[in-house]
């Protein structure tokens, strides 16, 4: 038996006595070479944690005989049988922390981790959810935070009993590099009893106030946010404690699924109910912040207050100017401010967690409350997801920190494994038992994937058997049943399987017959190594291959420097083992080979002016071992630049070169990187200019968003077939008909970058977004040959799938290469019903051959619960998945009708879903226009969405912009994506550090998010847009002078130059935040968005402005105007 | 005369239901997946034009022969399939594009088109039948 081993390359190499670091590996450490998974830390409190018991399914494992094993039990804890391989180039060891993207602290990850998210719906003190040895490879974030956070007994570290808590040194340790080296790895043991006791006064170095009452209301908020974030209501004048208890009327208790959005109040319940663990979820800010968590909540608060003070009047978040003035008394406390509970609610939730949470609450709020406040009070059970919106009242939706992915309401036990929606996200938590009752939600039932992410902690399984559903093929995954020990039953299809022999070992244990307890059953996203029944053939090498536009136009965009210099400084960084290969094609009207057969003194260049009938002049040497040949690459691309500095060709035969390209791989597959710089205009897949520019604006219907020409398609196809993936490089000012080029990438697996304005001299925005965009392609992560299979509970099917692919058959992605940067997304149906079903799991099981010539597979299993009724449904909607997911819809709408039926499409799914609401899921009808609160962004993303240049009308847009746009749309995963419609605008010039996040040692500002609106831009200010692909620093006329100074280093606004689009570095506290902030943006996204500074008379002012979506423009709705018109089609 | 019409008819309406059986099994086998998108298209995109000429040629046997009745029941369908193939956008690899047939339920679409055909070809086929005998005997 070849025992399901997790040898290790690596973590054999830690000579430390208990180098299990279970769960939650410090970032740090993870990054060390030849640290294994666990190398972690010594914190005497790993015993403890290897010892707290799981809290497993009940009757599936008892954690009891798993107590005493040795420390060492989880899987690190020796050498080779039990730690699982990790070769290099693994992300594992290098890449950044799950479900973030580099540079990410988990801390921050933590807050959205559903782990946080999912206590609420636990109606028990729970046993801390984590550490048990199974979460070995959890992500920390899942595991170890909650637990840390929402311990309500005072339970001391030492204590045997289950409820022990995890240790919160590892915490400190893992979350935060920067914090643990404050000396606040390992905070005394007391402290984590302080989180929910308001009293301790803990010493929390990161506090940049003192708030000596601990987890009380700090004063600082009070009066410092005074508007919006406390303001007493007008009845209650009182000081803030008493205040404090009217919270539960809008934090109803945790009976439903969690609060979706991140700011939210928390659900201190009632009595009855507050035997449970205050459910706060935890901030960014505050569970980034590890040690000092306990009070964080008044971190975050205190934020608040400091941003608050400072800003202009403008910056009240106000009702709508225009409404009258009784309307906007209705629902929120007239006094102080004009904020709405849910606001203030929103703006500081933590607060009072603890208090209200030792307090009787209940009573007295309520009769204090507003009237419309009071009859939600009614329905005290409905989750703060459900709480009724009124979206005329309330201007101030958008929170003011990122909003996280809703929990779906499962057990605690299931939801810990979950998988992390990061990863995979569903645009309905709750999924409806019937077709009938999602078409009456009328919101679309889809899955949002993004399936190679980066990702730290990832189990790698080597076992010569997975063990598989024998009917259906699932994977295990932890949400099948065990019958007994020798039988499991599949949890898609139902069909009782057997376990295999080899199943029965548990190489984390060391122990035999607990296959519930084998790392497939204990994480929702795994790897394997598979065994050879996996491969058709054996495994590819990394094929390479670049082909370049050396045309008169290209050589005049002068992009060939920075491509031979980037891939000169990359060459060794490609990922790839010593069979690597890579080959040269250029073209113009010709198409150009090289030889780099070893043993030329020099590149041999060959040209095959036959572009009808291309052939290959050397088959055997135009790919070559990139190992051996390295020094020709490094000759040909320092000579490449010159070579065709005098060329007179302005002819492009990308056609006879693509299929070169493709004869050239087709043997092997690999990539294809094509850099094309005009409209293909000679030979075969020549294209003509379809765009009339002058029709760009006025246009009430736009032409020619698809494709041409089958050529590109039918070419795609095969090299699809061939496991060739094309990434094509757009570098042009003119219209290149994207929507046929972009055919080669979209089914063949690739990307489209898209640089429209790049010139080597005039445009170094896009110079520096080409060269950073570059060295992460050529850099990234990469699987060949690959495919995917999403797979469903018998029950649901998929109907459409989006993203960059071929649906080779009904539930099989073929994806030639897949990368760590592209996104999936999917449309299911209910066949049906789903009456006997309490959850439904869906699989997504991706193979590929990693650049090591290793064939993996990566599985990812995500559990949702069935609901029968409609509020239900509504409290578990995604508004950020539904968005996404409407967004590939109307993409698709635009290609095959037009983009008006798309936006019709769009409004309508808006009008729709709250018509519905308010017919089936409202109880108190009220007027205006609601919506619950989960939803309460919808209109607004619609509108975004209807603003976005991919479905603008009435605007100038270029026809490949916005064809660009719609790829995006499709392409991106949704947390890239999200900026992208609905850009987060910051208040710039008075960045401070509270609240901030701390990632690698840098201290990350977290100003608020503010609506999109020209209102809320003030001259004194400067402000940055942060609009997924590019940002925008606008400086105002009158901006604060420390800012022009410090960080901009001018002594005026005169002098601010008109295409600054780097900060200069300047040694003072403004400059190191805002770039800090600037460069924590970035470094969220794989692709690197440009900085513009603009001043008022900047050209670009007008492309700010565009994304201002709350604001009216000639041809489109303002958002109050948009929000009438809905109510006006919801009524009628 | 009127006998060589119709049996000329019944010969291109055998030809019709082989083909609409052609496709109802080729699509099965894609949903099956017994056979991958690329290969299931390029083989029902080479029949929509015969499909489309046997149609079209057994509706203008009928308007030659001016027996009306049949005419109006086969020119609907002969209008659907040329309207079918020149809609298809010039992107496409024709009216089966094996990158659209899993997308928004087409594949059912295609298989419910080739049922309704299939019923309507044997529906034909006994009327041809019927109006053969019906000539034979008159002659």
């Amino acid at each position: 038996m070849s025992t399901a081993g997790f040898n290790s390359q690596n973590g054999a190499g830690t000579g430390q006595p208990y180098s299990n670091g279970p769960s939650q590996n410090p970032v740090g450490l993870q990054q060390l070479p030849g640290a294994g998974y666990g190398s972690g830390h010594q914190s005497p409190f790993n015993l403890m944690q290897a010892k707290a018991p799981s809290p497993s399914v009940p009757g599936h494992y008892s954690p009891g005989p798993f107590q005493p094993l040795p420390p060492g039990s989880p899987y690190h804890l020796s050498p080779s049988p039990t730690a699982y391989p990790a070769p290099q180039g693994q992300p594992l060891l290098t890449a950044p922390l799950i479900g973030r993207p580099p540079s990410q602290t988990p801390p921050h990850s933590a807050s959205s981790s559903p782990g946080l998210r999912l206590i609420p719906a636990q109606p028990t003190p729970p046993p801390p959810p984590a550490v048990s040895s199974s979460s070995y490879h959890q992500n920390p974030l899942q595991t170890a935070a909650p637990a840390w956070h929402y311990n309500t007994s005072q339970p001391t570290m030492r204590s045997p009993a289950p409820m022990i808590l995890p240790p919160h040194g590892p915490v400190a340790n893992n979350v935060n590099p920067a914090a643990s080296l404050a000396g606040q790895s390992l905070p005394p043991p007391p402290l984590s009893s302080a989180a929910y006791n308001t009293s301790p006064p803990s010493p929390h170095l990161s506090q940049t106030q003192s708030q000596p009452q601990g987890l009380g209301m700090p004063p600082t908020s009070l009066h410092g946010y005074g508007q919006p974030g406390s303001a007493p209501p007008p009845m209650n004048p009182m000081a803030p404690h008493t205040y404090q208890p009217i919270r539960p009327a809008y934090g109803p208790p945790p009976t439903g699924p969690p609060p979706p959005m991140r700011p939210t109040p928390p659900p201190t319940g009632p009595p009855a109910a507050s035997g449970t663990p205050p459910p706060t979820k935890a901030d960014g800010a505050v569970a980034g912040n590890g040690p000092q968590a306990t009070n964080s909540y008044n971190h975050v608060d205190s934020k608040m207050a400091g941003l608050a003070q400072p800003g202009p009047p403008g910056r009240h978040l106000g009702h709508y100017p225009s409404l009258p003035p009784g309307y906007q008394n209705t629902s929120g406390p007239p006094a102080p401010s004009p904020m709405h509970p849910a606001m203030q609610a929103a703006t500081q939730p933590y607060t009072q967690a603890p208090q209200a949470y030792q307090q009787m609450s209940g009573g007295p709020g309520m009769a204090q409350l507003s009237p419309s406040l009071a009859s939600m009070s009614l329905q005290s059970g409905t989750p703060e997801a459900l709480r009724v919106v009124n979206l005329l009242q309330e201007r101030n939706l958008l929170p003011p920190t990122p909003i996280s992915a809703p929990t779906p309401c499962l057990t605690q036990d299931l939801q810990r494994i979950n998988c992390s929606p990061e990863v995979y996200r569903c645009t309905l938590t709750s999924i409806p038992q019937t077709q009938s009752l999602l078409n009456k939600a009328k919101l679309p039932l889809g899955l949002l994937l993004h399936p190679f992410k980066d990702l730290s902690q990832l189990p790698v399984v080597t076992s010569s058997t997975i063990v598989r559903c024998r009917s259906c093929r699932t994977y295990i995954n932890p949400f099948v049943s065990f019958l007994d020990q020798r039988r499991w039953k599949c949890n898609l299809c139902y069909r009782v399987n057997d376990v295999p022999e080899e199943f029965m070992y548990n190489p984390v244990s060391r122990s035999y017959g607990e296959p519930h307890k084998r790392p497939e059953v204990q994480n929702a996203t795994i790897e394997f190594i598979a065994p050879s029944e996996y491969m058709l053939r054996p495994p590819q090498p990394a094929v390479y291959l670049f082909v370049l536009d050396v045309s008169h136009n290209a050589v005049e965009k002068g992009y060939l420097n920075v491509f031979c210099q980037s891939l000169l400084d990359n060459i060794n960084a490609l990922p790839g083992d010593s069979r690597t290969k890579v080959g040269f094609i250029t073209f113009d009207s010709t198409v150009h080979f090289y030889n780099l057969q070893e043993g030329l003194s020099q590149p041999q260049m060959l040209i095959v002016s036959d572009i009808e009938d291309i052939f290959l002049p050397t088959p055997d040497s135009l790919l070559v071992n990139l190992n051996e040949c390295k020094e020709l690459v490094q000759d040909l691309l320092k000579s490449l630049p010159s070579l065709f500095q005098k060329t007179m060709e302005t002819q492009s035969a990308l056609g006879a070169a693509l299929q070169a390209a493709f004869k050239l791989l087709s043997p092997t597959g690999g990539r294809m990187s094509v850099f094309q710089t005009q409209l293909p205009n000679l030979g075969v897949g020549a294209l003509q200019s379809r765009e009339d520019p002058n029709q760009r604006a006025s246009a009430k219907e736009i032409q020619h968003l698809s494709p041409a020409t089958d050529f590109y398609k039918k070419l795609a196809l095969d090299c699809s077939g061939q496991q060739v993936a094309v990434d094509l490089f757009l570098l042009s000012s003119q219209y290149c008909d994207l929507a046929s080029l972009g055919c080669i990438s979209r089914y063949s697996a690739g990307n489209v970058y898209y640089y429209p304005s790049y010139h080597h001299q005039h445009s170094p925005a896009q110079v520096e977004c080409f060269q950073k965009d570059l060295k992460r392609y050529l850099t990234r992560k990469i699987g060949f040959e690959a495919v995917m299979r999403i797979r469903c509970t018998k029950g649901l099917s998929i109907h459409t799938f989006h993203g960059n692919f071929f649906v080779r058959s009904t539930d099989l992605l073929s994806l030639p290469n897949v990368n760590p940067d592209a996104g999936f997304a999917v449309q299911m149906s209910i066949d049906e019903n789903l009456v006997d079903t309490q959850v439904v799991s869906f699989q997504a099981a991706l193979l590929y051959t990693s650049s090591k010539g290793e064939r993996r597979i990566r599985v990812h299993t995500l559990c949702l619960p069935v609901v029968n009724s409609l509020t239900d449904i509504f409290a578990g909607a995604d508004v950020q998945a539904i968005s996404g997911l409407l967004a590939c819809m109307a993409v698709d709408r635009s290609v095959t009708a037009s983009l008006g039926d798309a936006r019709d499409a769009m409004i309508n799914a808006a009008i729709d879903s709250l018509a519905s609401y308010r017919q089936f899921a409202l109880t108190i009808q009220q007027p205006g226009l609601l919506a619950p609160a989960c939803l309460r962004l919808f209109p607004l993303y619609i509108l975004a969405l209807l603003k976005q240049k991919a479905f603008r009308l009435g605007t100038s847009t270029r026809l490949d912009d916005r064809v660009f746009a719609m790829c995006q749309l499709k392409y991106q995963p949704l947390a890239y994506a999200m900026p992208m419609i609905h850009p987060s605008l910051y208040r710039l010039d008075d960045l401070t550090d509270e609240g901030a996040l701390n990632v690698n040692e840098r201290t990350i500002p977290q100003p608020r998010v503010l609506q999109l609106s020209v209102e809320k831009l003030s001259r004194d200010g400067a402000f940055l847009m942060d609009a997924g692909t590019v940002m925008y620093l606008w400086i105002g006329r009158n901006c604060n002078p420390i800012f022009l100074t410090q960080v901009l280093g001018v002594p005026s606004y005169a002098d601010v130059l008109d295409n600054l689009y780097v900060l200069p570095e300047i040694d003072s506290a403004e400059s190191q935040r805002t770039r800090a902030l600037i460069g924590w943006l970035r470094d969220q996204r794989p692709f690197y968005p440009s900085l513009h500074v603009i001043k008022d008379e900047s050209q670009l002012k007008a492309s700010l402005l565009q994304h201002m979506i709350e604001d009216r423009t000639d041809s489109a709705l303002s958002y109050y105007e948009f929000l009438l018109h809905l109510q006006q089609k919801i009524t009628k | 005369m009127e006998a060589a019409v119709f049996i000329l008819s019944l010969v291109d309406c055998c030809a019709l239901i082989f083909l609409a059986v052609y496709f109802i099994i080729t699509l099965s086998d894609l949903e099956c997946d017994y056979i991958n998108a690329r290969a299931c298209c390029s083989k029902l995109n080479k029949w929509v034009i015969p499909e489309m000429v046997g149609q079209c040629l057994s509706t203008m046997l009928m308007l030659i022969s001016l027996h009306w009745f049949i005419f109006v029941l086969n020119l609907p369908v002969a209008v659907w399939n040329i309207y079918r193939y020149v809609k298809v956008p010039m992107g496409n690899m024709g009216v089966f594009d094996p990158t659209e047939i899993h997308n928004r339920g087409q594949l059912k679409s295609h298989m419910k088109e080739a049922m309704i055909k299939l019923g309507y070809h044997l529906l034909c086929f006994f009327i041809y039948l019927y109006s053969m005998i019906l000539a034979l005997i008159n002659d």
